[in-house]
């Protein structure tokens, strides 16, 4: 049963280097993970030699080399899930499952590249498609006729929900204006310093159409980590826990080809979401804040939908206005995402919401915030999501 | 094609069934898989049928004809090899047999594409063994 999970596992430490936009930190990305690592280890109150299990990011790390680096010397949990940038949140349920069942105690959760100064990662896809499930066929039948990078394929849906349902360029320009505004209250955002109008964000050039310089998330250096063990062990640990309430992830169908699903809105989050609420026994209307992987601004827009926070096609209505604005109905992206803080891969997004939820999150804290969402969105559209609540 | 281009253009490989699609297309066809049981059209080419799992299936002409389902437009190219070409849109065309394919138009520029325009395949090769379906307004 997988309701078993709910409330038994725990987000116990976070950490985060600086994230930047700048030449050659003299760091590799394999330091930037560690830096992100001991400081979570540290925000726990353990040292590395209790840590028994490590979820790697995607092709972006060994457990070998970071078991190795740390000093764990009885690593007995090492796994990572191939979703892409829903890897965080989907590894949090794995974490969750894994403490809970006795395959580890403490499981630590690094991402980090150095997406500015090393390859950018606009390179990474185009030029190596085989990382990706499906890259075959990104190989055969998307990148001969030009469609060779996430943008390219996620404009896609974004033009069709257009058509679709009237959305329009001013309510993608919300969501990035949304998330710019969190950032700058942010002093760890890379965006901090810059404002932005509806009339730049319309200025700003196209991409790929729809999507304008101010609908990409941010190339950046950066890491950032979380460790999870049991409720019953967070007990002596040093910071209260963040509990992992509910947390799914699923994968769209099919998985590896995005044109021809029968509806392109459904998504990874259309299966994992219902799941994941079910399993905290809440409802979208519970939720205080939402963390949204926001890869493009149409993603925000699509999987505010697909999580029910409102019904497919009504995103472009629902962001308008200030409702996913700090004082808003539902803040979302309080620490400015990746379209204004960093491109973290999505981990950054968890540890805002343990930020949150500790009520550690100075100029941009949400008022009395209990309960929040956190969203992953990867490859051609992998979901994952996890309900936490204050511990 | 431009011999000016630096990094040439992604090719698909020419092996398994996406060799025998591009072979197809080199003869001036566009073909896609049908079950022979419950008779399922599928694009991207698949090992068994996905609706009925019956192993059986043909290589069956496609009508050439669709219509535009979306598109988008790269105002700058993300792969090298088609930094000559942008502005340029690729375009997933809706066949009529259902299954869908992405491509580009040969006789549209970005700014006349439409949702549902009707559009029909022709074949460009690009290469001594490699031709592409590529398509025009009908
Ligand atoms: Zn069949």
């Amino acid at each position: 049963m997988p309701t078993s999970l709910s409330d038994r596992a725990c987000i116990v430490g976070i950490g985060e280097t600086a994230y930047c936009r700048a030449p050659g930190s003299g760091k590799t990305q394999l330091g930037i993970q560690l830096e992100a690592s001991l400081a979570a280890l540290a925000d726990a109150g353990l040292s590395p030699r209790q840590l028994d299990g490590v979820m790697p990011f995607p092709n972006l790390g060994s457990a070998e080399e970071l078991a190795a680096n740390l000093g764990i010397a009885s690593l007995r949990f090492a796994t990572t899930v191939h979703m892409g940038g829903a890897a965080p949140v989907a590894s949090l349920r794995v974490a969750a499952a894994a403490v809970v069942s006795g395959l580890a105690d403490y499981v630590l959760l690094p991402a980090g590249w150095n997406g500015y100064s090393g390859r950018r990662a606009r390179e990474t896809v185009a030029m190596d498609v085989s990382s990706l499930p499906g890259g075959a066929i990104a190989r055969d039948y998307y990148m001969p006729y030009g469609l060779t990078a996430p943008p390219q394929w996620y404009a896609l849906i974004a033009r069709r929900h257009m058509h679709e349902f009237g959305t329009t360029p001013e309510q993608l320009g919300a969501i990035a204006i949304a998330m710019r505004k969190h950032a700058r209250l942010n002093p760890g955002a890379v965006m901090k310093d810059k404002a932005l109008t509806m009339d730049a964000y319309l200025a700003s050039p196209m991409i790929t159409a729809p999507y304008r310089l101010f609908d990409c998330c941010l190339e950046t250096d950066g890491a950032a980590a979380v460790v999870v063990t049991t409720k019953e062990r967070a007990r002596d640990l040093r910071r209260r826990p963040v509990s992992i309430l509910g947390a799914a992830a699923a994968q769209p169908y099919p998985a590896d080809e995005i044109t021809n699903r029968k509806d392109l809105f459904e998504t990874g989050l259309t299966i994992a979401a219902p799941r994941a609420f079910a399993m905290a026994g809440l409802t979208p209307a519970d939720i205080d804040f939402a963390e949204i992987y926001d890869c493009f601004t149409f993603e925000v827009l699509q999987q505010i939908e697909e999580t029910g926070f409102c019904g497919r096609g009504e995103g472009g209505g629902f962001v308008e206005g200030g409702t996913i604005e700090l004082g808003g109905a539902l803040p979302v992206n309080t620490h400015g995402g990746l379209l204004s803080e960093a491109h973290v891969l999505g981990m950054s997004h968890v540890t805002e919401a343990v930020r949150q939820l500790r009520g550690d999150a100075g100029e941009r804290q949400v008022a009395d915030a209990e309960t929040g969402v956190v969203t992953g969105w990867g490859d051609f559209g992998d979901g994952s999501i996890a309900i936490l609540r204050r511990g | 094609m431009s011999e000016t281009v630096a990094t040439p253009r992604p090719l698909p490989a020419w092996q398994g069934l996406t060799g025998e699609f591009y072979a197809w297309c080199a003869q001036g066809e566009l073909r896609f898989q049908r079950c022979d049981d419950c008779g399922a059209w599928r694009h991207v080419p698949r090992e068994i049928c996905a609706e009925c799992g019956a192993a059986a299936w043909s290589w069956v002409r496609s009508s050439g004809r669709g219509r535009v389902f979306t598109w988008t437009v790269a105002a700058r190219a993300m792969h090298p090899g088609f930094a000559a070409d942008a502005p340029y849109a690729p375009v997933v065309v809706e066949m009529e047999e259902g299954v869908r394919l992405v491509s580009l138009m040969v006789d549209c520029p970005p700014d006349a594409l439409a949702i549902d325009m009707p559009v029909e395949v022709v074949f460009v090769p690009v290469s001594t063994e490699i031709t592409l379906p590529k398509f025009r307004r009908a």
